[in-house]
């Protein structure tokens, strides 16, 4: 298990682990219900994190 | 009138720039399938997000919003967690299908299990699960012309002029038409979409967070949650078995062929979630829709975006939203025939008649798409009427699919052919029962705790199936062993 394998778990973490506590309307967070706003930070977090694992992969360093 | 005339035109254009997208290429089944496997980052992040925004999501997605509520939000989260899996899984794909030259899903079981009677049942497994979702997007597009028309067309004929057209320009164009039509078809969905997500509730409510207090009083717990059915383990489990069957379905498998390198699925894995998130838009539109037009029932709530766009907008504007629509429904539709067909004819036609030569294999393809379309039209119509049953049906048989694959890509050889087979077998027979009988696990076994009975059934499909798959690989890894030597020695 490499850094950017642990790293792909996250998301699957935070988004489904958190359902849990994140399942309420309050507080809303940018306007948004508290479970959707979790939701939403989640996806944008998963690309986060994958631009991370994108350059930390050596695959994609070589040239064209 | 104006309404239709606009949905009429915006399908005159993606025929004709599909039709523009066949000239002077020599349609062989490698272009006509895979596109010549040339396509770069754009086009097959085209063909990838025609995925996301399907009849399923555009409808679907905002009925979910209207008539669920809070459950719908698992729509946003699948496809993140399948594009962190793309990352891994799509580009070890790839790399197989190139030094092997697969065309479909299928070629990609047998070759990798080297049985192409396990390719057979891949291929009549995919078929089975792609016709409800083919029938899915008939209905759609059915729905979205008989509303736009204010029903003067009826749905009926709507849905079968839909169909000559889809099957019209697959058989004319193959997948680069698919692609053509899904860069139009993207444009202007995300345009539409996001107005629409927009205006709404600033028209109505003045901005979306009014909008979702006024919901949340009117309706208290519809934005969450509900503690039993729909509860978070339905949520987790639902998302999960939808993460498994994303690049299951055989369309989605086969457009991994057309890609020109592997890194162009890293780069749009990091991308895909963030385009994701325009699904948020549409549940603006179906929870603005609550409110605005409330009073419909059970699969009627796919009806809810065209009802609030009729109510609010300008004839000419609806037919923008039809038109937007319909394309959601064409692009992923001729990506299902087009796959089904040549599954048909090459993994299954030609395992049975092995003299079939490629020529022979392209043209039975493009034969087997009007019968693929009539066999779909003829379920549309009398398949009964709960469109979601069909999908998730489809869904939890895609699924099964996937232990296999995952296993098969191991550097180590973890599992044999019959192992998959009788996994696969196992884990659709699951699926079926559950489905055609209609039980639940709460229904099964109500001694279950809370959490457990509200799983989604596919989760006890797929436990079955990779049970299954590891107890026959067992069995019959061992039998062969003993078995093998004498034989071996006889033979020799």
């Amino acid at each position: 298990m490499r850094l950017r394998h642990l790293l792909g778990v996250l998301p699957v973490l935070g988004m489904l682990g958190g359902v849990w506590f994140a399942d309420r309307t309050e507080p809303y967070v940018l306007g948004l219900p508290f479970i959707l706003f979790w939701m939403v930070a989640w996806v944008v977090l998963t690309s986060v994190v994958l631009a991370v694992i994108y350059k930390l992969d050596p695959a994609n360093r070589s040239g064209e | 009138m104006t309404a239709l005339l606009v949905v009429a035109a915006t399908v005159l254009v993606a025929v004709v720039l599909a039709v523009q997208a066949r000239r002077g290429r020599d349609m062989d089944l490698e272009q006509w399938t895979v596109g010549g496997r040339g396509f770069g980052s754009v086009f097959v992040f085209l063909l990838m997000a025609g995925e996301i925004y399907t009849t399923f999501t555009f409808l679907g997605g905002s009925g979910w919003a209207y008539g669920k509520g809070g459950p719908a939000f698992y729509i946003l989260c699948y496809g993140s967690l399948a594009f962190v899996m793309s990352y891994w899984l799509l580009p070890a794909v790839w790399r197989y299908g190139r030094r092997k030259e697969l065309l479909s899903q299928a070629d990609f079981y047998t070759a990798k299990f080297d049985s192409p009677a396990l390719g057979v049942l891949v291929s009549l497994v995919g078929v089975v699960a792609l016709v409800p979702y083919l029938v899915l997007q008939l209905k759609g597009l059915g729905i979205i012309v008989s509303e736009t028309s204010g029903g003067r067309i009826p749905y009926a004929a709507a849905i079968i002029v839909g169909t000559v057209v889809l099957a019209a320009y697959v058989t004319i164009s193959g997948v680069r038409g698919s692609a053509w039509t899904a860069a139009l078809k993207d444009v202007l969905i995300l345009a539409v979409v996001v107005f629409l997500g927009i205006y709404l509730p600033v028209r109505y409510f003045g901005g979306y967070s009014e909008m979702f207090h006024a919901v949340d009083a009117a309706k208290p717990g519809f934005l969450t949650l509900p503690a039993k059915g729909m509860s978070p383990s339905w949520f987790v489990s639902t998302v999960l078995l939808s993460a498994f069957g994303f690049y299951m379905w055989p369309h989605s498998f086969g457009a991994v062929y057309t890609a020109r390198d592997e890194r162009v699925f890293r780069r749009n894995a990091v991308v895909l979630p963030l385009y994701q998130l325009i699904l948020l838009f549409v549940f603006f539109a179906g929870f603005a829709a609550v409110l605005v037009v409330p009073g419909l029932k059970g699969s009627d709530g796919d009806l809810s975006l065209l009802r609030i766009s009729v109510k609010t907008f300008d004839p000419w504007f609806v037919g923008v939203v039809g038109g937007a629509g319909v394309l959601t429904a064409l692009v992923p539709g001729s990506l299902i025939l087009m796959t089904s067909a040549t599954m048909l004819a090459k993994n299954v036609y030609r395992v049975a008649r092995p003299g079939t030569s490629d020529r022979q294999v392209g043209v039975l393809a493009k034969i087997l798409v009007p019968v693929v379309a009539v066999i779909a039209l003829y379920f549309t119509f009398n398949g009964g009427d709960t469109i979601v049953s069909l999908l998730l049906m489809g869904y939890s048989l895609v699924t099964q699919l996937f232990p296999a694959l995952l296993l098969s890509l191991c550097r180590r050889r973890l599992v044999n052919a019959t192992g998959a087979a009788a996994g696969i077998l196992v884990g659709v027979a699951v699926v079926a029962a559950f489905t055609i009988s209609g039980a639940t696990l709460a229904g099964l076994a109500p001694w279950l705790p809370q959490p457990v009975q509200d799983l989604n059934t596919g989760v006890v499909a797929l436990v079955a199936n990779v049970v299954v798959l590891g107890l026959v690989t067992m069995i019959t890894r061992r039998h062969r062993a003993v078995r093998g030597a004498p034989t071996e020695s006889v033979t020799a």
